[in-house]
């Protein structure tokens, strides 16, 4: 009697709402922290970047135009379907990043919980950050954070599911797309992810998942001028200036991000969503 | 209802009641903190030196000295009436002020007083100040002031009924006082105090003006607030848009209020500035009161020798 | 000849208490800057000012080691309570000096002294006050508990308001216990320095604030500095771009206000006269040297034609000429080099087709003056309508629908400011809403709050200044 012979998954791209394979037609074998094969991940090229971010300005108008209580739903239920599969999370977070079971499934809990606290922000965020501003005359003046529009996210390397959640959430919980380019080595967890965005509601375009090298797409990204905000995260320290650099040439939102890959684990904060916000300053007369 | 004069639209306007009240209340709205902030901005202009006398000595030629008391006798009214023709006996020079401005009653004894001088008597008539009383009373107000020989008269529109909105009511008796009032001037109070909001003072203006009004005035002095600036600039721009839409020249009478030779040159800027400089003249522009004069005359004595004067030096009323 | 020509009103200008020479100000003293010296020059008549020491690197140098020293042992540990009061005093000093300083900026920038009286200078001393309050209530402004000053900030900016761009600098790094190195621009030092008296007179400690004039190469060698941990720049988007390049990489921190192409969208349920007011404001206040300035009118069409006939007998009424006279409406153009711009630009809207109108006012015979003037018939695509002119120069386009004004109110790389008008409040809150802009004034323009932040989307820069969300700029968060 012979062991059934599982399914293999072909790992491909997410990028508005679908999972295509690199236009470029190329892939790269991703191995398990002993070397061992896993798959094959689509190796995304310039041109996936360009249909990415096409696919991300498209979204903008109906995510961040959507209630912000809507998109706390949303966000709920990828919290609620990623909950669902992480015996499977477990097993990629295991096998990409050579941390045992137990160890992996601590990792999926902290991602889910991230996801759970950053969803409960979409409502809030606003009432935390705007105001209403006493101004020396007889006008209404009210402050409301604003999505700042499409985020480049250079995902984290080594932290393949914590430390995309931790650097996705906040972009999308402001209302904000992303192009995300996840982890080299390790991008399973990111595909994976995918899955559960496009059955969890979220809408095509939200978030696109780009599989392949940072150092390759950052820069396209960072010069690309419908880009409004780039987390350079992920990309080595070297590359760093070159994308602010690039960055500049249409005044990008540029985030600061420490030199070495935090710990994940660690509570966060809310500058992150701070960072995707422009603060909108809105004035009328009072009068009869 | 419609006046033979206006351009086709203007007559549409005021075909029934209903055209009427659509056209009011069409017409784009005031924003308060808007024309507030214009009006002082405006108030801001520096007037100095021979542009400063130029503005004493016109702002004098466009007082309608105004006494509108109980208490009026004729004698008042001719202390008041030889102080019109000869504001200041020391410098005959100064102008004659516009008009005097008294009650009905008293009207026979302005115009006696004032006969030959050129100038003008205006009474208030319709049950000023408040407008409270039947059209036959009204007209009959000023059947007596025409009669009596005024030149001018100061009607009030029916408050209560622009507030509930029978535009068409306040219509048809601006226009049935026009029609008593014969050769003499109509300017149409719409005692602004009253209005409540900037919306409503264009929409009265536009009333008074399609009516037939040759001036619209603010006020009666007998409500506070009565003239003031802003105000004053939607009426101006009211006269100006007619301008604009008809080739017609109304003037604008603001009242109560302005006691203070740099109250008046306040005004004239914003004269000059909002309607145009053709209505910085008595035949477009009046100002209804009574103290302002001596402060004019103080200011004009002031800008002539150089020193200050003092009350003492012009005539009291 | 009009009926009555207002006599002229001048303001004096012996009020401005010029001298033959400044210096900049660096550790608390006037210094002899070791750069080439300037010659400020009062753009409405062309004549020489005052001589204007500069710095070179080596001064930028001095200064950034002065105002490190000034954070670590003074201006850093002082408590809260006791910085707000420096900025009070600041703040009074500036309010007991205004009519001096109002002269001094109109005589420097050539704006209408009745701007710089009941607009920059106030405005300036209302930002210290603000900001002065802030001081010892930080641990209430969001940023968690004792948030820590930033440190040394090199601070950059404009000709266009001189000393209230000061104040919008220096009064929120000064509050959040940052120490400065300023750098005012090379065409409007006088308020600048003046402004560095006054520090010494409200006896702030050396080091706190230095003022370095100079040309875009101190300017660069501020944001080159290494001594310094944040870089707060205004200006045109295209310096800003350069500083961006510059610090990137570096551990400095940067907020930038930029260049705008401001839409005024009006609807025809508009109130067209105060609209008309809010247009004029829009572009003509300060000769349109302003970034947030309503430069694109977008009107819908059904009030087009009634819309520019009250616009264009509203202009004529603005009077134009000596800017120290109380009752000029639009003064001299801040430079011969901007007047050139200017005129290039409105050229080029002529050549591409648009209709222009100009004021029939008279221009005086000397100095930088330039009619305000309206370009209708402009389309999106010409460069009227997507460059920043920054002069008095309306570009008048056309629109049908609410979804066709958003459309064509964001469809431009910048994102400072814009207009609305409309007597509908379901559309207004609709309209501000969908537009990308960091400050949106509906049924009023060009409104301004030391309480009401201000900043811009996109290529407008990033960063706030003013409110709670300004203090931002200053902190680490």
């Amino acid at each position: 009697m012979s062991d059934r012979v599982s399914v293999a998954k072909t790992y491909k791209l997410y990028l508005d709402g679908k999972f295509p394979r690199s236009e470029s037609g190329r892939t790269y074998p991703v191995t398990d922290s002993a070397g061992g094969f896993l798959a094959n991940a689509s190796h995304a090229s310039r041109k996936d970047v360009r249909d990415a971010v096409s696919a991300a300005r498209k979204a903008f108008g109906g995510w961040s135009g959507a209630t912000a209580y809507n998109r706390g739903q949303v966000l709920y239920r990828v919290a609620e379907v990623l909950e669902g599969r992480r015996e499977q999370f477990a097993a990629e977070v295991a096998a990409c990043e050579g941390v045992s079971t137990a160890e992996s499934s601590a990792i999926v809990d902290a991602a889910v919980d991230r996801w759970v606290w950053y969803a409960g922000w979409t409502d809030k965020i606003a009432s935390v950050l705007g105001a209403a501003n006493p101004v020396a005359g007889p006008y209404f003046s009210f402050t409301v954070p604003e999505p700042t529009g499409v985020v480049g996210v250079l995902a984290p390397q080594s932290s393949s599911l914590l430390g995309l959640v931790s650097v996705l959430a906040p972009v999308v919980a402001t209302g904000c797309t992303a192009v995300v380019v996840s982890s080299a080595e390790r991008p399973l967890p990111a595909i994976t992810l995918s899955e559960v965005l496009a059955t969890a509601d979220v809408p095509g375009g939200v978030v696109n998942v780009l599989t392949g090298r940072a150092d390759e797409l950052g820069p396209w990204l960072a010069s690309h001028a419908d880009v409004n905000a780039i987390d350079p995260t992920g990309a080595s320290r070297e590359a760093r200036v070159d994308l602010a650099q690039r960055a500049s040439n249409t005044v990008k939102r540029v985030l600061t991000v420490p030199a070495d890959e935090p710990d994940w684990t660690r509570r966060p904060d809310i500058s992150r969503l701070r960072r995707y916000l422009e603060a909108k300053t809105v004035w009328h007369p009072k009068g009869t | 209802m419609a006046t033979a004069s206006s351009p086709a639209e203007l007559t549409d306007a005021t075909r029934d009641e209903t055209s009427l009240s659509r056209f009011l209340q069409g017409l784009p709205g005031v924003d308060q903190v808007g024309v507030e902030a214009r009006a002082a901005s405006l108030g801001t202009r520096s007037i100095k030196k021979a542009a400063k006398l130029w503005a004493i000595d016109t702002a004098i030629s466009m007082v309608d000295l105004t006494t509108l008391e109980g208490a009026d006798t004729r004698g008042k009214v001719r202390s008041l009436a030889a102080k019109a023709r000869r504001p200041d006996p020391d410098r005959p020079d100064a102008p004659p002020v516009a008009a005097v401005c008294v009650y009905p009653d008293l009207a026979a004894t302005a115009v006696e007083a004032l006969d030959g001088t050129g100038v003008g008597v205006a009474s208030v008539a319709t049950a000023f100040p408040s407008g409270r009383s039947s059209r036959e009373v009204k007209l009959a107000d000023v059947a007596l002031a025409v009669e009596a020989g005024a030149t001018e008269v100061d009607m009030v529109i029916d408050r209560g009924a622009f507030l509930e909105g029978r535009y068409g009511y306040v219509f048809d008796e601006i226009r049935a006082v026009k029609q008593a009032c014969g050769d003499a001037h109509l300017k149409v109070i719409i005692e602004t105090g009253e209005l409540a909001t900037y919306d409503n003072v264009r929409r009265a203006s536009w009333l008074g003006l399609l009516a037939g009004g040759d001036f619209i005035k603010t006020s009666t002095g007998k409500v506070s607030p009565a003239a003031t600036l802003p105000v004053t600039h939607v009426m101006l721009q009211a006269v100006r848009d007619w301008y604009d839409a008809t080739g017609q020249l109304r003037g604008v009478k603001p009242a109560g209020g302005i006691r203070s030779t740099k109250d008046a040159l306040r005004y004239l800027v914003a004269v000059h500035e909002v309607a145009g400089e053709e209505w910085l003249t008595p035949e477009l522009f009046r100002f209804g009161a009574s103290s302002l004069l001596n402060d004019l005359l103080l200011q004009r004595r002031t800008q002539h020798d150089g020193h200050y004067s003092g009350p003492d030096y012009v005539a009291v009323d | 000849m009009s009926v009555w020509e207002y006599a002229p009103a001048p303001e004096s200008r012996d009020l401005a208490n010029l001298q033959p020479a400044y210096r900049p100000f660096v550790d608390g003293e006037f210094v002899d800057g070791s750069g080439d010296p300037l010659t400020s020059v009062d753009p409405a008549t062309e004549e020489t000012l005052a001589e204007v020491g500069t710095a070179a690197e080596s001064d930028v140098d001095a200064a950034v080691r002065a105002a490190r020293r000034a954070f670590e042992q003074v201006w850093g540990p002082m408590p809260g309570a006791e910085r707000a009061k420096y900025l009070f005093r600041i703040a009074r000093l500036l309010q007991e000096r205004a009519r001096e300083l109002a002269v001094l900026e109109t005589l420097d920038n050539g704006k209408p002294i009745k701007e710089s009286r009941d607009s920059d200078v106030p405005t300036a001393a209302a930002h210290f006050f603000y900001h002065a309050g802030w001081a010892d209530k930080l641990d209430y402004a969001g940023y968690g508990p004792d948030p820590q000053p930033l440190g040394v900030a090199g601070q950059i900016i404009p000709w266009n308001f001189p000393l209230l761009m000061l104040a919008w600098k220096i009064a929120p790094a000064l509050a959040t216990g940052n120490t400065v190195v300023l750098k005012p621009a090379e065409t409007t030092p006088l308020s600048a320095l003046v402004f560095a008296e006054i520090c010494q007179q409200a006896g702030l400690p050396a080091g706190v604030v230095n003022i370095v004039p100079g040309a875009g190469d101190i300017g660069s060698a501020i944001v080159r500095h290494p001594g310094i941990d944040k870089i707060a720049f205004t200006g045109s988007t295209a310096v800003g771009k350069e500083i961006q390049h510059a610090v990137a990489g570096t551990s400095k921190q940067l907020t930038l206000e930029l260049g705008g192409k401001a839409a005024n969208v009006v609807f025809d349920d508009a109130p067209l006269d105060q609209a008309v007011e809010g247009i004029v404001n829009g572009i003509f206040f300060n000769q349109g040297h302003v970034c947030c300035a309503g430069s694109r009118l977008l009107v819908q069409e059904s009030v087009a034609e009634e819309l520019l006939g009250k616009l264009r007998a509203r202009v004529s009424t603005l009077r134009l000429g000596d800017p120290l006279d109380k009752n000029t409406d639009i003064g001299a153009i801040n430079s011969a080099e901007q007047l050139a711009k200017i005129r290039e630009l409105t050229a080029s809207g002529e050549a591409e087709g648009a209709e222009r109108w100009t004021s029939p006012c008279e221009l005086p015979e000397r100095g930088f003056f330039f009619a305000p003037t309206v370009l209708s018939g402009v389309e999106q695509a010409m460069r009227v309508a997507r460059e920043e002119i920054f002069g008095p120069v309306l570009s008048v386009l056309t629109f049908r629908t609410p979804d066709e004004a958003v459309t064509k109110a964001n469809n431009t790389p910048y994102g400072l400011s814009a207009g609305l008008w409309t007597e509908k409040g379901s559309r207004i809150l609709w309209l501000a809403d969908r537009m990308r802009a960091g400050v949106v004034w509906a049924n009023t323009f060009n409104r301004f709050d030391p309480a009401a932040p201000f900043g811009g989307y996109q290529e407008s820069g990033f960063g706030r200044e003013g409110g709670r969300t300004g203090l931002e700029a200053y902190l680490h968060v």
